[in-house]
């Protein structure tokens, strides 16, 4: 426990130092107050735009942890909302409660279809997990646009955007929605077993199968899993605008989801994984989306400025990195990355056991000297 | 490479931290060219730390080393081949995916008009293949040939160096004896040609019979430079040991628990059960208390056979029963629910997960058994885990090491610790013994023979012929990929007569 809450840390600095820039370009950025029974301020903006990214690098937590990586959840997010608004539309535009609760579970249920569909490529027939995905990714933005039928669907449906704009007792939905995810997950991951399973399957699948672990159905679940929380957000995102757009709903949102995730401390090379990581990279990733906007950052360089942070809490992160970093501070002068072709690799990387194909080709020129 | 004026290595107040644990504190050693020089110590004692320290793995915290009389700073493992140094690690850590050829030379390929050659490569590989005696197909890949094998091609690799210090860290733990004389014959080769040769055993045996002086680790400090001459095998242990040595006794010359009950009806009834390329079609019936060795040379099929009753491979053929009533074997969770345990021989790749706890290897099989649902409640589990620590002489004995930062002895005690938790009805152990010293050894055969006193089956697969006759109430023996003999091992039956029946059993 004591390194999860270490490596959580560094993350943490840079949120506080993203934050407090803001609060020096913005005065007033920290307040927060309740107009009309809601609460408003760039905080709970924050958090409250930020929901859909939580959710979906929530499930791409579980996937990743498994060894896996699920690229089609943006498509995933457009799918669920078009069908959602679709059914809406179709019922009348009338905006009743059932209708609506209809089209919310036809869409949450297509999603966890699709989320089935990714882990039975993946898992069951072995494709690549990137490979796999990368066909939903194409194929769902496809069906998007089949379901709306090319066209941008709106809806006025009060219901469906109450599923945005409502909130129970001054919090918004949207934010109640990421925190229950979270909360299940938690409960379901390290108060069962269930986390245990994860980690094993995801730092050795072949042993957690011969120690009686069902590996296949662990990941076509957590695939699933994936699929309804992409589902969810898509309902949220849809029913934020009033519209589904298959083209740019939940556009590189599976990029930002990942990058939440790996901030968080979640290995992609699985095996172990941070839940309360993934919620804070998905705030970082958000603030920094934010931050680019209230900042003025010209559009054209918001891109650049948003990889230029992912890029310090990467370095931040790399062991190699804060040794170098570190060694003018010690004796004995920097580390040395050189590895050898059967060496095993060097002591500062913790994962050696586990990436025994990965050592890569050594230098060959180095080699022949 | 300048002819060495000094000792060929000359180690001396290494000192080593791991978070938590010193691992070596003043160790050293001096190898001179042309010795074969033992390593040796219990499990943990540092003794393949202290050789990644000499291949610049780790870097340590204090202490020098000096190669042929002259200073140096080993930047890492391709510095120190540079140095002339070449090892064969303790975790065979080649590139599965690779050719033998490329695995052999990666780093170093023979060149054509057009860049890398691969009929070169694969002609070099098979001529070093060839000159010790291996048949190795060079441009098959590596993954394809069983661990033995892999640490062989590992040594050629070593070979091919041309190195003026080889180091072997444990090679012969999952050789059968045929390879054990083919490596014997290469290091005897190497070592006249004034190679310096350090080398890393738990068998004793063949340190009396290889080596010319030997040094001891005890908690990463030096105990003491030896010649064979001077110090017996007896004296030798107790260094290692230390004060746990008398224990050592009460073990050493034990046989196998007395007879099973000979009308028992069979615990296990296997029929022809196989597996196309793995195993031909074969009959098992083994009787609870019964401790049942396979026994074959390497690639007899012995593995391939114990991973079909256990459902770790799906048989092609036949069907098993547990008490009379027959056990599907889609997956290993129907066995392990009939009561099977199975510890496989590459502990690395199918055995534990590296980055999980010590505690959580142990429990791994018992919380799957018990389904997510159903966590080991905390109070349990610390109990289960603190017993089967002490029990086994896990070290470090923090429940919450990563098992990955274990010696490799103690990996292997965790493996047997999982299952060994579970209560099996039967114990199905693929080299068990592997890579864990004469003490932990006696423990693990005793642990064996009292698991069968209580009326667990065991079925047992080893190398070391020594040890099936020593345990086994019966040997089965396979040659070829066949079950050539079941053996009785009342008496009358040796080592001699085990390996008639493995060279000629099947010719029948
Ligand atoms: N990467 C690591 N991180 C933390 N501790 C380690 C690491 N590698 C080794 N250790 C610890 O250092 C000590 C010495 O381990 P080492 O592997 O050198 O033992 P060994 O003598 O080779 O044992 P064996 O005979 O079991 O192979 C052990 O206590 C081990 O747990
Ligand atoms: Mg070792």
């Amino acid at each position: 426990m004591a390194a999860q809450t270490r490596r959580l840390v560094w993350p943490l600095l840079v949120l506080a130092g993203l934050l407090a820039a803001n609060a020096v370009a913005t005065p007033g950025f920290f307040a927060v107050s309740v107009k009309g029974g809601r609460l408003y301020g760039s905080l709970v903006d924050i958090l409250h735009f930020g929901a859909p990214l939580m959710l979906i690098a929530l499930g791409m937590t579980v996937v990743i942890a498994l060894r896996g990586i699920d690229l089609s959840v943006g498509a995933v997010v457009a799918v669920s909302g078009a069908l959602a608004c679709e059914i809406i539309v179709a019922a009348g535009d009338d905006g009743s409660a059932g209708t609506v609760a209809a089209a919310v579970a036809a869409a949450l249920a297509l999603s966890v279809l699709l989320g089935l569909w990714n882990g039975f490529l993946a898992a069951v027939l072995r494709i690549q997990p990137i490979v796999a995905t990368l066909i939903l990714m194409v194929a769902g933005r496809g069906l998007a646009q089949l379901i709306t039928d090319g066209q941008i669907t709106t809806v006025t449906s009060e219901p469906y955007r109450r599923i945005a704009g409502g909130g129970l007792a001054a919090v918004p939905f949207t934010v109640l929605m990421a925190a229950v995810t979270v909360l299940v997950m938690w409960l379901a991951l390290r108060r069962t077993a269930l986390g245990l399973f994860v980690e094993a399957v995801g730092g050795n699948a072949e042993a957690a199968r011969l120690a009686g672990i069902r590996a296949t159905g662990l990941a076509v679940a957590a695939y699933a899993f994936c699929g309804l929380c992409a589902g969810l957000a898509g309902i949220i995102i849809s029913a934020n605008t009033g519209s589904a757009d298959g083209n740019k709903a939940g556009l590189w949102i599976e990029l930002d989801a990942i990058l939440a995730v790996v901030i968080g401390g979640t290995l992609l090379t699985g095996g172990r994984f941070s839940i309360a990581g993934t919620v804070l990279g998905a705030v970082i990733v958000q603030t920094l989306s934010t931050t680019v906007y209230t900042m003025g950052v010209p559009p054209e360089s918001a891109l650049v400025f948003k990889a230029v942070v992912v890029f310090v809490v990467s370095l931040l992160q790399s062991p190699r990195f804060r040794a170098q970093v570190a060694a003018p501070f010690r004796r004995g002068g920097p580390p040395t990355p050189a590895r050898g072709p059967q060496g095993p690799a060097p002591e500062e990387e913790d994962d050696a056991m586990r990436t025994q194909t990965g050592a890569g080709r050594p230098d060959r020129r180095e080699a022949r000297r | 490479m300048d002819t060495a004026a000094g000792p060929a290595v000359q180690m001396s107040g290494i000192v080593k931290d791991f978070p938590g644990v010193r691992a070596l504190d003043g160790a050293g050693l001096r190898l001179e060219p042309g010795e074969v020089h033992a390593l040796l110590g219990e499990n943990g004692a540092g003794k393949s730390t202290l050789i990644k320290v000499l291949t610049g793995v780790h870097r340590p915290d204090a202490g020098s080393i000096a190669i042929g009389g002259r200073p140096v700073a080993i930047a890492g493992p391709q510095d120190a081949e540079r140095h002339g140094i070449a090892t064969v690690y303790q975790e065979v850590n080649l590139c599965p995916n690779l050719s033998v050829a490329e695995n052999i030379l990666l780093g170093r390929e023979p060149r054509g008009p057009f860049g890398i050659s691969p009929r070169r490569m694969n002609r070099r590989a098979a001529e070093l293949a060839a000159e010790t005696g291996l048949d190795l197909d060079p441009a098959r890949a590596l993954g394809e040939y069983p661990i033995a094998v892999q640490q062989l091609v590992a040594i050629l690799r070593a070979v091919d160096l041309d190195a003026r210090v080889l180091v072997l860290d444990e090679p012969t733990s999952s050789l059968d004896r045929d390879e054990v004389r083919i490596l014997f014959d290469l290091v005897e080769r190497l070592r006249s040609r004034g190679v310096a040769i350090l080398f890393v055993t738990h068998f004793l045996d063949q340190v009396y019979e290889l080596c010319g002086r030997m040094t001891v680790l005890r908690n990463g400090r030096p105990v003491g430079t030896f010649t064979t001459d001077e110090l017996d095998q007896r004296g030798l242990v107790g260094l290692m040991l230390g004060e746990q040595a008398g224990e050592l006794d009460r073990v050493e010359g034990r046989a196998h628990g007395g007879a099973p009950p000979a009308d028992a009806p069979p615990l296990l009834r296997a029929r022809a059960l196989g597996r196309k390329g793995g195993i031909a079609p074969y009959d098992l019936d083994v009787a609870p208390g019964s401790i049942v060795g396979l026994a074959g040379l390497l690639g007899s099929g012995r593995t391939e056979a114990v991973r079909l009753l256990f459902g770790a491979d799906r048989p092609d053929s036949g069907s098993v029963e547990v008490d009379g009533r027959p056990v599907p074997l889609r997956t290993p969770r129907a066995p392990i629910a009939a009561g099977l345990a199975y510890c496989p021989e590459d502990r690395k790749a199918e055995g534990l997960v590296a980055g999980l706890s010590v505690a959580d290897n142990l429990l791994l099989a018992m919380q799957a058994a018990r389904g997510w649902m159903r966590p080991v409640p905390r109070r349990a589990r610390a109990e289960l885990v603190e017993r089967y620590i002490s029990a086994l002489r896990i070290r470090p004995s923090a429940p919450d090491t990563p098992v990955g930062a274990l010696s490799g002895g103690n990996q292997q005690k965790v493996l047997l610790g999982r299952w060994l938790i579970m209560r099996p009805r039967l114990l199905i152990l693929d080299e068990p013994t592997r890579g864990i010293d004469v003490g932990a050894k006696a423990e693990v055969q005793r642990l064996v023979a009292a698991e069968a006193e209580e009326g667990t089956a065991v079925l047992f697969v080893s190398s070391e012929l020594e040890e099936v006759l020593r345990l086994s109430h019966r040997v089965v023996v396979l040659r070829d990929r066949r079950v050539v003999a079941g053996l009785d091992n009342g008496g009358g039956l040796d080592v001699d007569g085990v390996l008639d029946e493995i060279a000629e059993g099947g010719a029948r």
